[in-house]
């Protein structure tokens, strides 16, 4: 058959099933075909927390939602225009967010009274009506799998495994998308099991060839490369961005790795990953606790580390003792935190961006920390730079805040070459610097007040430090009140000096007519962009800023805002950036907020951006 | 060892000690102070890192690098320091309580571990710098702040503990005996790994005297008894008691044990297995005056330090670890180009 093929600026397709059916690797395989092709694109895995839920309940459900275009997009999509599920409890968990209209291919081999039953429908969608509005197509995929791999002797079990390699193929064809990297991906999978990975080709292949020659599918699509800027181009996640990032900090700084770690979701990911890297000096430490975690990257740190601990909040409550006395010693630490719903254990696999105030003020005493985040995956590569930078330059603990929609989402990342990263220059003391060759561990730089780092091993430069306060310059213990006074003090003043090094912040506002500012943060900066265009198409002016560091502000932070009428801070919290612009700048900025576990849907965001460019 | 010519009062700091005249702690710091020349280490190759109590102010007295953290985690970043620099030299100075209630689960995972540290475990019985709770070794019953009708809990026995972990290296010894703790001080400065020393030190403020039963001439040959590796256990005023193996395999203390009694224990601080260690821990559990003292435990085994760096030179040596390898890995297999 003659293939009719359609020209698409964008698609957004989400692949749903039960936890055990493939459904992130099937997503990650078609994401990493529409790399290959050239379209930009963003993921948003979506998973329960059970590792495996029981099978066929709406709580096993596991999706991943690929949005791809010509053109450069900033969200995985709000409403998926194509839906592929493999079986009831995925039907029916997402049915909600899809367009009118939407397409729909549905593996109706389970559709049996009972599997319906378990997730409370009385009758079958697929006949009954309830899914009129949908193009819908309901295929045995798990039988046509299991014809494909008759004559390969695989139990109907094994062989029905490879049901999401059918869907997988099903999905290539529709869009256009080339299938030897997936081919290749298989083979080397599955090396040591070659009946498997002949059993996943031939399903993949038997999908592909479904479509081309079915009369169910009249049209393909293609959706044209996008015109990114030149370079060379892979997916990232942004766990695995900010992983690479620390190493590259590292290399850049010409210090050695050190992470001490404790696993937790949605940051145990960076653990693994660092973990594998070895050769490159990078010692992974699996604490005990989070306090362990934290506690030997400070002992590291000591030593003259690059020292990192990674972790979510939980685990960063428990931290919170070790950060004070990392502040009080003056000493690096890039404290990753890869925030998820809160509080207490709250929603270990979904998003959220509330730990920011935990970040700020979650000590005791006054113990400020600078803090940077990550606004996209590949930029969680940057981010991990810059937490490096400031760390190792003011002799600071640092906080480097992603999330969970960071962490396991992906996008196109232009690959950076090395040698164009900032150098982070690294200087151990090494000789006395006080009077009559004495070492004083608190005489500060004048310009960034860092203290001086003088790792054991150094002769002559002797000295104790510790939680208790420190005299000025000697670091001796003194309880004196003035002593004090100014310790704190200037502690604060080094955290601020940060922003004098910073540049200035980044406005979009190309008519330069907005009166109303939407000022965001970390992984909302996709969401807040998307939602920001769908107001500007609509021909009104609207600005965005997106702040990479939230402690200190950027010097113009101020002077930015008071350019405009309207400040919006939306976020993935009840407020917490909105409370501390308001606190400083003493401006009414109005708090856009939500709490799903859930990214904002770009439509529903630029509604209500609407609403306060039209009533103010 | 070389000698650097160093002495005890190049490892003393400027700083005024500052512990209650009389303190059992003045006598360890002389003690360590007296005995680091003989490491052979130079002062810059040396760190203590303690964490909070009275015994924890201890490396501000030492002329060497030092760090008085937090509460209960001086093993646990002690371990992050001594793993990524292993050329150092790591002490941990910790309290009862330190160690026991609040760090307890860091002290157990650098002993099971193998971490290259020397832990100094100043076991008073007592929270000193709080000014008197009873802790973790404080023995049922124990009237305090805290318990005025007597605790409730029973305490730990901190070398059975280490040994539960499978402490490699476990020796208890006394703050007044200066000549018997430098001579495990030794002993584990030469171990490789984790030596846990439980040092009995007298807290004159709110636990004086809790030792006096090992300390005072009339009693203290009863009910210490002395471990040497390969000597027979005998103790008590006239030598005649010891340490016998019954038969049932466990170990009690006998009286009138003749020099060739077969059931005479000799210590063996190697054995592997560290049950023969416990039993000589668990003596005090028949009458809880007794004190085996001396190094308990002493086994070889390699250092988690050790191993890490072995890793890491395992995966240097197998493929490169450059700068061009790292833009490799950070390209990836799968790339495209925008041109
Ligand atoms: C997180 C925390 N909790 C409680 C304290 C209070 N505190 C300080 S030292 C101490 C107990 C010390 O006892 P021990 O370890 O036996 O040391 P000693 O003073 O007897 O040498 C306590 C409870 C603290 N400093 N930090
Ligand atoms: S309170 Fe006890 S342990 Fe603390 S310094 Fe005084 S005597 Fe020593
Ligand atoms: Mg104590």
């Amino acid at each position: 058959m003659a293939k009719d093929v359609r020209q698409l600026e964008r698609v957004v397709i989400r692949i749903a099933g039960d936890s055990g059916d493939g459904m992130q690797l099937t997503g990650d395989r078609f994401t990493q075909e529409t790399a290959q092709f050239g379209n930009d694109l963003a993921t948003f895995p979506n998973f329960p927390a059970e590792i495996r839920a029981p099978q066929g309940t709406l709580a096993g459900v596991s999706s991943f939602q690929l949005h791809f275009a010509d053109h450069d997009i900033l969200t995985p999509g709000d409403r998926p225009d194509v839906l592929v599920a493999m079986n009831p409890a995925a039907l029916k968990a997402n049915l909600g967010d899809l367009r009118d209209g939407a397409t729909l291919i549905v593996d109706s081999h389970d559709f049996t009274t009972r599997a319906l039953a378990r997730v409370g429908w009385d009758s079958n969608p697929l006949e009954d009506g309830t899914l009129e509005k949908f193009q819908l197509h309901a295929l045995d995929l798990t039988q046509m799998t299991l014809d494909a791999l008759a004559d390969t002797g695989l139990s109907r079990k094994d062989a029905g495994r490879s049901k999401n390699m059918f869907a997988l193929g099903l999905l290539s064809w529709m869009y256009s998308r080339p299938t030897e990297g997936t081919i290749a991906f298989i083979e080397h999978k599955f090396a040591r099991k070659p009946e498997i990975a002949g059993a996943n080709i031939t399903a993949f292949r038997a999908g592909y060839n479904f479509g081309e020659t079915t009369e169910a599918f009249a049209v393909a699509y293609e959706v044209k490369p996008a015109t990114l800027p030149t370079g060379t181009y892979r997916n990232i996640t942004g766990n695995l961005a900010l992983a690479y990032g620390l190493i590259a900090a590292s290399k850049r700084s010409g210090l050695p790795l050190f992470l001490g770690a404790y696993p937790i979701t949605p940051a145990s990911d960076i653990l693994h990953e660092l973990s594998r890297h070895k050769r490159f000096g990078v010692r992974t430490f699996q604490a005990e606790d989070e306090i362990a975690g934290i506690g030997a990257a400070l002992g590291a740190a000591f030593g003259g580390s690059l020292a990192v601990t990674t972790s979510s909040g939980p685990g960063i409550a428990l931290k919170g003792e070790t950060i004070g006395l990392a502040v009080s010693l003056e000493l690096p630490l890039v404290i990753c935190d890869i925030q998820r719903g809160g509080p207490s254990t709250g929603l270990p696999t979904k998003t959220e961006q509330s730990d920011l105030l935990q970040a700020m003020f979650g000590r005791n005493g006054e113990a400020p920390v600078p803090i940077v985040a990550a606004q996209s995956p590949g930029d969680c590569f940057d981010a991990a730079i810059e937490a490096a930078r400031i760390a190792l330059t003011y002799r600071t603990p640092v906080f480097l805040l992603s999330d969970g929609y960071l962490a396991n989402g992906s996008e196109p990342w232009r690959v950076p070459s090395l040698d164009e990263l900032p150098e982070i220059p690294v200087c151990f003391a090494s000789e006395p610097n006080g009077p009559d060759g004495s070492f004083l561990p608190y005489l500060r730089d004048p310009e960034t007040l860092a203290r001086p780092w003088a790792v054991p091993g150094t002769p002559g430069l002797e000295h104790r430090v510790g939680g208790i306060e420190k005299a000025d310059k000697t670091g001796n213990i003194s309880y004196d009140p003035d002593n004090h006074d100014f310790m704190v003090r200037t502690r604060q003043a080094k955290v601020d000096r940060v922003a004098a090094a910073l540049p200035p912040l980044a406005v979009d506002d190309p008519s330069g007519d907005a009166r109303v500012l939407v000022l965001g943060w970390g992984s909302t900066y996709g969401p807040i962009g998307a939602a920001v265009r769908r107001v500007r198409r609509s021909g009104v002016p609207i600005a965005q800023a997106h702040l990479r560091h939230l402690n200190p502000f950027p010097g113009d932070l101020g002077a930015v805002l008071n350019r405009y009428d309207r400040v919006v801070i939306p976020e993935m919290n009840l407020g917490q950036l909105a409370m501390m612009i308001r606190a400083k700048y003493l401006i009414d900025a109005i708090s856009i907020t939500q709490v799903r576990g859930l990214p904002f849907k770009a439509e529903e965001l630029a509604e209500m951006l609407q609403g306060v460019v039209d009533h103010g | 060892m070389a000698d650097l010519g160093l002495k005890a009062k190049d490892f003393k700091s400027d700083q005024e000690v500052r512990w209650c005249p009389g303190c059992g702690d003045y006598a360890i710091l002389a003690a360590v102070q007296g005995f680091m020349p003989e490491l052979g280490i130079p002062r810059e190759n040396i760190v203590f890192v303690s964490g909070i109590g009275c015994s924890s102010r201890f490396p501000y007295y030492m002329n060497t690098y030092g760090m008085h953290s937090i509460h209960g985690r001086a093993p646990a970043i002690a371990t992050g320091l001594s793993t990524s620099r292993p050329d150092l030299s790591v002490w941990v100075v910790t309290g009862d309580g330190d160690s026991l209630s609040i760090g307890g689960n860091h002290l157990i995972h650098a002993l099971r571990r193998n971490v290259n540290l020397k832990i100094l475990l100043f076991n008073n019985r007592i929270y000193g710098l709080t000014k008197g709770q009873y802790s973790p070794t404080s023995e049922l019953g124990k009237i305090t702040k805290s318990t005025p009708m007597g605790s409730l809990d029973r305490p730990f026995n901190p070398v059975s503990v280490a040994l539960g972990a499978e402490g490699t290296f476990v020796a208890r010894t006394l703050d007044s005996d200066r000549k018997h703790l430098t001579s495990v001080l030794r002993a584990a400065a030469a171990h490789q790994g984790t030596a846990l020393i439980e040092i009995y030190q007298n807290c004159n403020i709110f636990n004086d005297g809790a030792f006096d039963l090992l300390k005072e001439s009339d009693s203290r040959e009863d009910w210490i008894i002395p471990l040497e590796h390969g000597r027979p256990i005998r103790f008590g005023k006239d030598g005649s008691k010891a340490v016998v193996r019954a038969s049932d395999g466990s170990l009690t203390v006998a009286d009138q044990v003749d020099e060739d009694d077969p059931r005479l224990v000799i210590h063996d601080a190697h054995v592997e297995n560290p049950s023969y260690a416990f039993s000589l821990a668990r003596l005090s559990s028949s009458d809880a005056r007794y004190a085996p003292m001396g190094v308990i435990r002493s086994v070889t085994r390699p250092t988690y330090d050790h191993l890490m760096t072995d890793q890491l030179d395992t995966a240097a040596a197998a493929a490169p670890g450059d700068e061009s390898a790292l833009q490799k890995l950070i390209l990836g297999n799968d790339t495209w180009q925008v041109a």
